[in-house]
């Protein structure tokens, strides 16, 4: 007699703690999934661990003081939040920047795209179970990124360089061939990546149609960035709303198709490449001339409020600043898109195996201290 | 490059499909009746205007009321607009959800309840997001412990600025709220 399996087992439902801390989840962040068997039926994130209050505390200080506090905010992409910071009390107080400084400025934000996808995509792989060694491949063009920032600024991680109206200092003579040698090796450096993890068995086995999102989804959802693209909509604001001087500049946007965890990772490795054409037009072309203008010191933005965005590593990253007239903003919000791309978490996750989960955790690049503030 | 709508159109509009929706506009944004909040988001992502994607959501505390600013983005047209909306009530604020037409007003609501203390109608999952249940008060409100000896929005000055000594700044002790 043939014995009869059910299709499905179903067991009680078992509550999975994965973090505060632990390895997948890139920071100080808890995720509580609630699992059938292996299925996660419901997943829940409890955040806060690395909550410092910058909107309290920037209320507190000048605007000018309040860049660095923009560092913190996400310390794998330092200069696009100083960026967007920066451009938001520009438009509060109407101060234009001179030419040089917005070439600088797209420079060093291109270059922290490099590096901060560099590490989205090492910890990607490291995530799918190729452990550490793609990780470390992709740490070597972001420790050169690194030198060129110390060289510059003097940090590594939390630059501090942009000023509102301009950038801090005019990079020194030595930045320039350490930068055109990086950019002449960075072609050969993506084909080796490519060559490693675009065809990996175990990046396709463990990414391909993993943690899908419409493209509806993804926009009733808020989600921008990588998340965005990867399902297949055109959008990122260097080319939808330009600012510095994107729109001078020539490069594509990569878009995926399936909205899964292989496309991101893969419109991230492509805008990697887009970032080194950026850079080559950037060394061709950057003018001379001073990179900051004059702002009071005391700078009183007049009553008033501004929204700036730009196309941060990890999606549109805004700076909301109000103004009453004062020295320090009455009002500073950061639109964090690490918080608002984990908007459509539970759709990605539920239905599918715990192991899955921690690939799309993987995949949207999340940085706690930009969740957590 | 995204065109920013003209926000006395936009009213227009708004006045025409929802009836008294909108009491005013003011440099930035329109203001929408909190009343009819919902009901006007809903045309302005439904009609041509195609303002579908919820940019931003955050709140204003401006001391006798909140403020609450939205940011609604339509990518296929590319403009902005800049939506507010008031709670009156200092104490108690209390606005409707966009839950139910943005599944992006989940977190970012939860966020301004959880440190602006305004309660979101018909939201399905309104608890404190960052800091914990039983959290004395909501930090973002300016009553909220105001630190001594520092800058404090709102200030006439900066610290040693030429002309009459405004440090250290009358009236700023710490407040603690109660729970």
């Amino acid at each position: 007699m043939a014995i009869e399996t059910p299709k499905r087992v179903h067991s009680e439902p078992v509550v999975v703690n994965i973090g505060p801390q632990h390895p997948s989840t890139h920071g100080v962040f808890r995720l509580k999934a609630t699992l059938d068997g292996e299925i996660v039926q419901d997943v829940d994130m409890l955040i806060g661990y690395l909550h410092r209050s910058m909107e309290k505390l920037a209320e507190e200080r000048t605007f000018t003081q309040n860049i660095p506090f923009t560092d913190r905010i996400d310390y794998l992409a330092a200069m696009s939040n100083n960026l967007s910071y920066c451009l938001a009390v520009e438009k509060l107080a109407g101060i234009e920047v001179p030419l040089r400084g917005q070439w600088l400025r797209v420079l060093f934000a291109e270059l922290q795209r490099i590096a901060s996808h560099a590490m989205a995509n090492g910890t990607f792989v490291n995530d799918c179970g190729a452990w550490q060694t793609p990780l470390m491949y992709m740490f070597r063009e972001r420790e050169k990124i690194l030198d060129l920032f110390e060289m510059t600024c003097g940090a590594r991680l939390t630059t501090n360089y942009m000023r509102i109206g301009g950038v801090a200092f005019d990079p020194p003579l030595e930045l320039w061939p350490a930068l055109c040698s990086l950019l002449d090796e960075m072609p050969d450096r993506l084909e080796e990546y490519a060559a490693l993890t675009v065809d990996n068995e175990i990046v396709l086995a463990r990414s391909k149609g993993v943690g899908v999102v419409s493209a509806e989804a993804a926009l009733n959802a808020s989600l921008s960035g990588p998340l965005l693209r990867g399902s297949g909509v055109p959008w990122d604001l260097r080319k939808a709303d330009p600012y510095c001087v994107y729109d001078q500049l020539d490069f594509d946007i990569p878009v995926g198709r399936d909205g899964d965890c292989y496309d991101r990772f893969r419109v991230r490795l492509e805008e990697v490449r887009q970032s080194v054409r950026i850079l080559n037009q950037v060394v061709e072309r950057i003018p001379g001339g001073p990179w900051q203008a004059e702002v009071p010191l005391h700078l009183r933005p007049a009553a008033g409020e501004a929204y700036a965005r730009i196309e941060s590593p990890r999606g549109e990253l805004g700076f909301y600043v109000v103004s009453d007239g004062g020295p320090t903003p009455w009002r500073f919000h950061c639109r964090a898109p690490s918080l608002i791309n984990l908007s459509a978490l539970k759709e990605m996750t539920v239905g599918r195996s715990l192991a899955d989960a921690i690939v799309t955790l993987g995949s949207i690049d999340i940085v706690v201290g930009e969740i957590d503030r | 490059m995204t065109v920013l709508l003209d926000l006395q159109v936009v009213a227009d509009q708004l006045r025409g499909a929802v009836p008294e929706s909108v009491p005013r506009v003011d440099t930035w944004a329109v203001i929408v009746d909190a009343g009819h909040l919902v009901e006007a988001v809903r045309f302005l992502a439904g009609s041509a205007l195609d303002l579908s994607f919820l940019a931003s959501l955050t709140a204003v505390d401006r001391e006798s009321h909140f403020e609450l600013v939205y940011h609604l983005q339509s990518l296929d047209r590319n403009h902005l607009l800049t939506l507010k909306t008031i709670a009156e009530d200092h104490e108690t604020p209390c606005v409707p959800s966009l839950t139910g037409e943005y599944r992006g007003a989940h977190l970012q609501e939860r966020e301004v309840f959880d440190l602006m203390g305004i309660r979101f109608e018909g939201h399905p999952d309104l608890r404190r997001m960052f800091l914990w249940d039983g959290f004395p008060g909501y930090p973002l409100r300016k009553d909220f412990l105001g630190m001594p000896g520092t800058l404090s929005a709102g200030l006439p000055g900066f610290p040693h600025e030429s002309g009459e000594n405004r440090w250290p700044v009358p009236g700023s002790t710490p407040v603690i709220p109660q729970s």
